[in-house]
Order: structure tokens, then sequence, then C-alpha cells
């Protein structure tokens, strides 16, 4: 029996049915605890107005005279989307799944707070509650908590060597190593050694929980990478980590039935200085970013159709350039899901436009789509969260103003 | 309480943990006298083989203007080939590596532990990223000039040292911040930036919550017009200019005649005001009018900010969580910001107060802290008593942890809390190090220069942490002498330790819950 097929199996018997789904959107309709979330956050506020240029508006172009991105027919213009938007040519990785319907934007999004810190602008963001600091957890902490599934070590999947505020919370995530080091086999291993550490932390304190939670998550994962990553690239590093650990999440979804969430954060989109604009500092880095999106759904096989990912950033940059060539910090920016189940190939949301009269405080592009409507479409259309989950998730979100999953 | 128990909290928290013997010579000094030496710590000297070892490391005796113009755009500009230009953007990565060697040397080493860890705290309150362009060639410079000398001293000297070091003007982009109708104000100097004002009152003194809006961020950004970087005038260095803010590489730009070039290098590295490129308007900041002036004004701006009672609490509270708990009870935040209004900011005399609280002496408090990887580690190659000439073992770790030094990215600096640091991955990499270090397999004794390949600064991604990897042949941790040194274990540890096997008893402790937390 394939892994494929073992997956579905245990499906039927939790679903008490024998349909067996075939075609794109057949798996909408499985078992609510086999979708899968993965949420990649921009820390440092990316400048959306780049990665979806507004390419037929005067005033896009008048605001940033040397950072624009050119219009579609023009060397180095943009990937045209809608005859009104485009894709920063850095992107172009994405625009099969534009053009196949999996991959939406919802550009003008952001949050009902007007903060322009950083910091208090990606607590927001993780917390959920925007304007609120009080907040202890963060919304994938509680959504791990309300998931119908049986939660095993692997269910929320960390990738780097901190636990984020998002995930922060009663309910346990493992933290995967970035890159190669996933793979390797550590001292603990070796059971005499294992067994003296063990007596250590035998406790519930958060010690103890942790420790346990950190070797059995290194198990699993390291007997679900090692033999692949050998075969795979023969011991060679892959030059850009973030399609490196996207690929690693690829694989392990593929082996692990039990991964549901999953949360990346690249950082380095703070361009207050020498932005660029088709090729530069900013394309260096949406560059490697559309790859190992496009990296970790091809990976993902069959396994796309179950999952939805998410991309967001703390707040966008302000619609002129600044005296640096640069974008300082901002208010509305945009955000992107792909995904099997996404309502694809369309902008979503409402576009204030970019004329002064439009702009938030005089300076940045409007909010019109609160970033937890977004969020929470996706709780509700994806993850097939009941109305009141959602709500206990994202408190006070606005819900039902957009629809980004096919029904 | 015994006085144990205390000279290891002492230990502990205003350091990083016993070396041997530390525990009795705090009891025997006797702990509050042993607090007040580690406030004046002019008498403290470190010993004399790693004075001799830091004498040797070259950049950290380099002036910003050396470090600028052997490893910076002056350098770069005479390099005959693309070959040469990548040999001096390589050696560069000399002045991140000496920063990080003497940070750990210091830590694990000198008699001065409250000063150490002051380094840390006060270095991440002024956070700057090493790996951002120019502030690869600055930061053992900036930690050397501006951050050391003021860690015991005035908030308000503090506050101005980072203000005009090349290293923050550079990081936060205010070298670039200009009038846009100012005589100076062309090519990359066209505009205000508010990078560094938002974050001088978000992060370095009022905080998000300290009552300032966003004209506030705005004003102080014009105050702050032409506060840069020599070597500029109107024009600034262009290799800086075209410098990747988070990338690797220091572009180099051909467009001036090369001897304009020069001349202008030359002067990289210092503080300037740039008159042409400042508003001189009069403003209001924060309710307080001040009159167009030059840079006179930013003085002025940075008096107000380092007065401000929102400061006072701002620094208090951030020191309490540092040194008593991760949620400091208030009133103990209370009671250090009023010693610093008190005293106009003299962080030494708010730290006497923050030590001499009932709830930093009350023993329920002790051993409550998880440790940051920083003080994990160094506690670690303290309480063996390791001889540490290789410093590569304890940045590896670092870096498998997320905190290599000088290697966060983002302005608000590492954080101290457990939330922030204890997770499931971070457990198994320090008992992964404990087994390691306990068995003498660190190669912590051989000379630097007998190592592969340099730490690349600020690199958050090195997975393997080669220098973990078992090839040292040390002396292995002694458990007995462990113990002592540590003034005893907790029963449970003990009781696991007694029954193990003999190799691993050492490692059991280093890696127990009672060594996770200080």
């Amino acid at each position: 029996m394939s892994r494929f097929d073992r997956r579905h199996f245990l499906q039927l018997g939790a679903a008490g049915t024998a349909l067996i789904p075939f075609g794109r959107n057949a798996f909408a309709a499985s078992a609510p605890g086999n979708k899968r979330l993965v949420v990649v956050l921009l820390r440092g506020a990316v400048d959306g107005l780049n990665v979806v240029v507004p390419h037929a508006e005067a005033a896009y172009y008048e605001a940033r005279p040397t950072i624009a991105i050119p219009q579609p027919a023009r060397d180095g213009g943009a990937l045209d989307l809608d005859g009104h938007f485009g894709l920063h040519p850095a992107m172009a990785a994405l625009m099969p799944h534009w053009r196949d319907g999996t991959l939406a934007f919802v550009p003008a999004s952001g949050s009902p707070d007007a903060t322009r810190s950083h910091f208090d602008a990606q607590d927001y963001m993780e917390s959920g509650t925007p304007g609120q600091k009080s907040t202890a957890d963060g919304w994938m902490n509680r959504l791990l908590t309300a998931l119908p599934v049986k939660r095993t070590s692997t269910t929320a999947l960390s990738f780097g060597p901190t636990l984020p505020r998002i995930f922060a919370g009663p309910s346990d995530v493992a933290t995967v190593p970035l890159g190669r080091a996933a793979a390797s086999p550590i001292p603990l291993d070796r059971p005499i050694i294992n067994a003296a550490f063990d007596q250590l932390y035998t406790g519930e304190d958060a010690l103890s929980r942790a420790y346990r939670e950190g070797l059995e998550s290194h198990k699993k994962v390291m007997k679900d990478l090692q033999a692949d990553m050998m075969a795979a690239d023969n011991g060679a590093p892959s030059p850009d980590t973030f399609g490196q650990d996207a690929a690693h999440l690829a694989r392990l979804i593929k082996q692990d039935p039990s991964v549901n969430l999953a949360f990346f954060a690249l950082g380095g989109w703070d361009t207050h200085v020498n932005q660029g604009g088709s090729d530069g500092q900013l394309a260096g880095r949406l560059k490697p970013l559309a790859e190992g999106l496009a990296g970790l759904a091809t990976g993902l096989g069959k396994d796309y159709q179950d999952t939805a990912i998410l991309v967001m950033s703390e707040f966008g940059r302000t619609v002129h350039e600044n005296g640096n060539r640069g974008t300082d910090h901002g208010h509305g920016n945009v955000m992107w899901v792909m995904g099997g189940s996404v309502a694809g190939g369309k902008i979503h949301g409402r576009w204030p436009g970019l004329e002064s009269a439009a702009l938030y405080e005089n300076r940045d592009l409007a909010v019109t789509t609160d970033f937890r409507s977004v969020i929470a479409s996706v709780l509700a259309g994806h993850m097939k969260l009941t109305p009141g989950q959602v709500a206990g998730i994202l408190p006070g979100a606005p819900t039902g103003d957009i629809v980004l999953v096919r029904a | 309480m015994s006085d144990t128990a205390l000279a290891r909290h002492l230990a502990d928290r205003l350091g990083f943990g016993p070396r041997p013997g530390d525990l009795d010579h705090i009891a025997k000094t006797g702990p509050d006298r042993w607090i007040d030496q580690q406030l004046h710590p002019a008498s403290l000297a470190l010993p004399k083989e790693v004075a001799a070892h830091l004498a040797q490391l070259r950049t950290l005796r380099m002036s910003p203007e050396e470090t600028f113009l052997e490893y910076g755009p002056p350098a770069l500009r005479e390099a005959k080939s693309p070959e040469q230009r990548k040999d001096i953007q390589e050696r560069a990565r000399i002045v991140p590596a000496e920063a990080i060697e003497a940070r750990i040397l210091r830590a694990v080493y000198s008699p001065a532990q409250l000063e150490e860890s002051l380094v840390d705290f006060w270095f991440n309150h002024f956070n700057v990223f090493a790996a951002k362009g120019l502030d690869r060639v600055w930061i053992g410079a900036y930690e050397r000039d501006a951050i050391r000398p003021h860690v015991l001293g005035r908030f308000r000297d503090l506050l101005g040292a980072t203000a005009k070091h090349p290293a923050m003007l550079f990081y936060l982009d205010n070298w670039q911040n200009t009038a846009p109708n100012a005589p100076g104000a062309r090519g990359n100097f066209k505009g205000l930036n508010e990078n560094y004002a938002r974050e001088l009152m978000e992060l370095h003194t009022l905080g998000v919550d300290g009552g300032y809006s966003q004209d506030d961020v705005i004003t102080l950004a014009r105050i702050l017009t032409g506060w840069g970087l020599g070597g500029d005038g109107s024009r600034a260095p262009q290799a800086a200019a075209k410098a990747r803010p988070f990338g690797k590489r220091v572009a180099v730009d051909r467009r001036f005649p090369p001897a304009e070039q020069k001349a202008q290098g030359r002067r990289g590295g210092t503080f300037v005001f740039a008159e042409n490129r400042h508003d001189f308007s009069d403003k209001t900041l924060l309710g307080h009018r001040i009159a167009g002036r030059g840079e006179a004004e930013g003085e002025q701006a940075l008096d107000l900010l380092a007065r401000h009672p929102a400061t006072a609490k701002r620094i208090s509270y951030k020191l309490a969580q540092y040194f008593v708990a991760d949620e400091p009870p208030q009133a103990v935040v209370d009671a250090g910001a009023a010693t610093f209004a008190k005293t106009d900011g003299d962080i030494a005399a708010v730290l006497r107060t923050l030590f001499a609280r009932p709830e930093f002496r009350d023993p329920s408090g002790f051993n409550t802290r998880f440790k940051t990887p920083l003080r994990y580690v160094v506690s670690s190659l303290r309480a063996s008593g390791a001889t540490v000439r290789n410093f590569r073992p304890a940045f590896g770790l670092l870096q498998q942890l997320g905190q290599p030094l000088y290697g966060c990215i983002t302005p608000d600096g590492y954080k101290c809390t457990e939330a922030a640091w204890l997770n499931p991955d971070g457990m198994t990499r320090r008992v992964t190090y404990a087994l390691a270090l306990a068995a003498g397999r660190l190669p912590l004794s051989e000379s630097p220069a007998d190592q592969p390949a340099g730490p690349r600064a600020g690199a958050r991604r090195n997975p393997d942490g080669g220098a973990l990897r078992a090839r040292g042949n040390e002396p292995p941790v002694n458990v007995e002498t462990l113990i002592a040194t540590l003034g005893g274990i907790s029963e449970k540890t003990r009781a696991v330790v007694t029954t193990a096997q003999p190799e691993l008893r050492a490692a059991l402790v280093l890696g127990s819950p009672d060594f996770m937390r200080g």
C-alpha cells in the first residue's frame, strides 16, 4: 500500500465514508483533520507595492521614480496578472500557480492597527489581536489547540531555532532546525545516554516537556528526512536555505500525515535604502522566496491539494520612495494564498487606489481587507473550522467579507 | 539561606555563573561588598594571559576610520581585480570574528562579571547587526567605544555615544537622513529617513507606549538630519551607499574620480554633522520647543529623551527583567525607575537599588531564570574550569541556538526571557553540547590560528556548527569538582548522577534542569 493510500485509508476510517476522492476539488470535502496550513511571515515589512504592482496606475510610477517595476511589456517589466496588477519579475516561479488557479492575492490588506513599529505590528499579526498587547498566546497555537486531530509531536512545526510568538501557547510545537542539521544524528540517539538524561526530565514542568518533545520530534524528523536527503542531493547543501527548508517541509508532510501546521519566518525586507527595482536588493530576496514556495508546492505533489500556504508581512511600505531610493514604514500591504483549494488566479478584496485622496494618512496604501479576514477565510474554507472555532482563534475578526477558498 | 546559596545566586545573576573557587570568594568577601566591587570594577583586572590574548586581536585596537580604510570601500576601490576585492571582503571577516572572540573570553574570564553582563544587556538594548554592510568593519569598535565605557555610567552618555557612532548611524540609516530642501540634498541624500528616529524613541528610550506620535517621529528625524558619516559632506562614501543592508557584499562604485573617492574615503568612519543637509527650522518635540540651530538640537532631543519619565520606567523594567525575573515585580521596577529619575540616569545606582530589593534576595527566586544561549554556554565554560583559547565551539552553539553574537538582525536585540529561548530543539542541542564539553571533546584549548574557516558574522544558519563536532582532546570534566564549583546540585539531579555511568556524570550535571537555569 503506498503512503498515499494508507493515509486515505486512515481518513476513511475516521470519516466513515467509502468515497474515493479524485480531481482537484474532491479533497475539499475530506475530513478536516487532514488539512494543512503553512504560514510564511516576512519579518521587516515587505514592499507589497513592488510585489503585486499596480502597473495600470500613473500614481504608482509618479511616486516611485527610481524603484518602480516597469509595465509588463517593458524591459524588466512586471508579469501581468489581470491587466491592472502585475507580479514582480523576480517571482516568475509563481506564475504557473497563478495560471492554474491555485494562487490568489489580496492587495490593500493589513492591520486595523495604525502602528508603524515592526515589533508591535508583528506582535499583533502573530497574536491575531491587533491593538491588544495582553494576548499571551499566538493564533497558530490557538489553531493547533482547536484542530480536530489527535496531536502528535509533529502536528505543528516551527522552522528555526526559537519558537515564534505566533506559536506561543499551551499546545506543544516542534522546532525543526534549519538546513541540513535537521537530519543529523545526535548523541542522545544512543540508548544509554538517552536513558540517563530521560531521568532528569520526567516532570510536567516546561523544561521536561520541551526536552521530551525535542527528542521525539528529532527522532521523527531524522527518520523521515535522512534516507531521502542522502539520495536526493548527495550531500550538497542547497544554495538557498529557504528553498532547502521548504523542501524539507514537503518531505516531512509526505512522510508524516500528522503534520498539520508549519511556520517559517524570513527576514531582510526592511528596505529603507537602495531597495532596487526589477533587480537589486528586494528582487534578490523575492526570487528565492518565490522559488522556495514553488518548490514547496511541487514537492508536496498530491498533498498540495490539501495544503494552503499563506504569506504575510506586518505592514506595507510608503507609496512614495524616500530620499535614499528606499521606502519607509507604511500601512496596507499584500497577502497571498496558494494551495489546491484556493480560489486562485484572482485578485481579491477592494483596491483603494494610489491617488492622494485615497491614501492612509496621506502617505500609505489604505487597508481595505483586515489581515484577520484573510486568515479567517482560510481557517473556515480550507481548514473547515466552524464559525465559533474561527472566532476563538481570531476574536473580533471580520468574517465573510472575502472568500479565498473554493466552496 | 546559606551563604553558598546566595553566593551562587549572585554569581548566576550578576555574572555568568561561578568558576572554581568563586563561591568561596564571594562568601568570604561578603555579598554586599562583592556587589559593591562589581559596581565599581576598575580594580578588577583580567588574568594576565587573557589580557595578553586579547592584546593580540589587532582589529580591536583599530579606530573605525582605520578598519574602514583597511577593509572598507577605500581598500576595495584600490583592488586590482575581482579576486583581490573578494580577498579583502574575506579578510574583513576578521573584525566581527575578533569581536566575538574578545566578548566570549572576557565573559568567561573577567572578574568584572557584572560589567560583562551589562555589555550583553546594553549591546542588545542598542543593537547593531554586524552583517549589515559596513557595520561589519565597525562592530568591534562600536562595542569598545560606544557601549563598554558607559555600561555602569550615565544613561545619557550611553545614548549619546551610540547615537554618534558610525555603526549605529549606518545600521539605522540616519547617515542618509536629509532635509528634503537643504542645499546638500541630492543623490542618495534627498530626503528624510525616519528609521533611527523611530527606534530611538521606541526601543532606546521611551518605549512604544511612551507617549509619542508619528508627528514626533518625523520631528525627531528632522532634528537629526545631517547627523552623518565622515567622508560624506553632502555626498557620503558612495560605496557605502551601495552596501547591501542585509547582504554580504560591499559593492564598489566607480562614478567618482579616484582622487575624490580617496579624499572622501579617508574620513570615513567618523561622525560628522553635515550642516548642508540639516533642517534648520524650529521644531516641537513631545511638546517641547526646539529652536532650529543645528547639531545642538539633536543633543537637546537626546537630553529630553534620556530624562523622560517613560525612559526611566522602561530602562528600569528592562534591567529588572534581565537581573530579577522575566516578569519583574512592579515594586522593583518602580524603585529602579525612581532611582533612575533621582540620579539623572546613573546606571550603577539603579542596579544598586535592584540588588538591594528583598525580591531579588528571596531564595524562592534563586535558580529560576532560564538561561539565554549566551548565559548557558558561558556559564558551562566557567563552571567546567576549561582552558578556553578557542572561542569557536561556544560560538557554534550560539549559532545553533539562534543567538550568534552580533547577529541579531532587528534593532530590538536578543530577548532574555524563557519564552524567547526555551524550545524543544534548543534543549536537545544544549544536552548534545553538554555531552561534548564534559567528555573533553570540544577543542577549547587549541589556538584559534589552527582552526579552519572563521565564523561568518551574523550568520544565523550554520546548522552543523562544525566546531561542535567531537574532535577535541581535552581532559574530561571532573564531576566532583564541578558540583563543588556550583555549590551543590538538586536532590533529583544528584540521584540521577550518582547512579549513572561515571563518564556521563559531568554531562548530566551540565545538561540538568538545574544548570539550564540560573
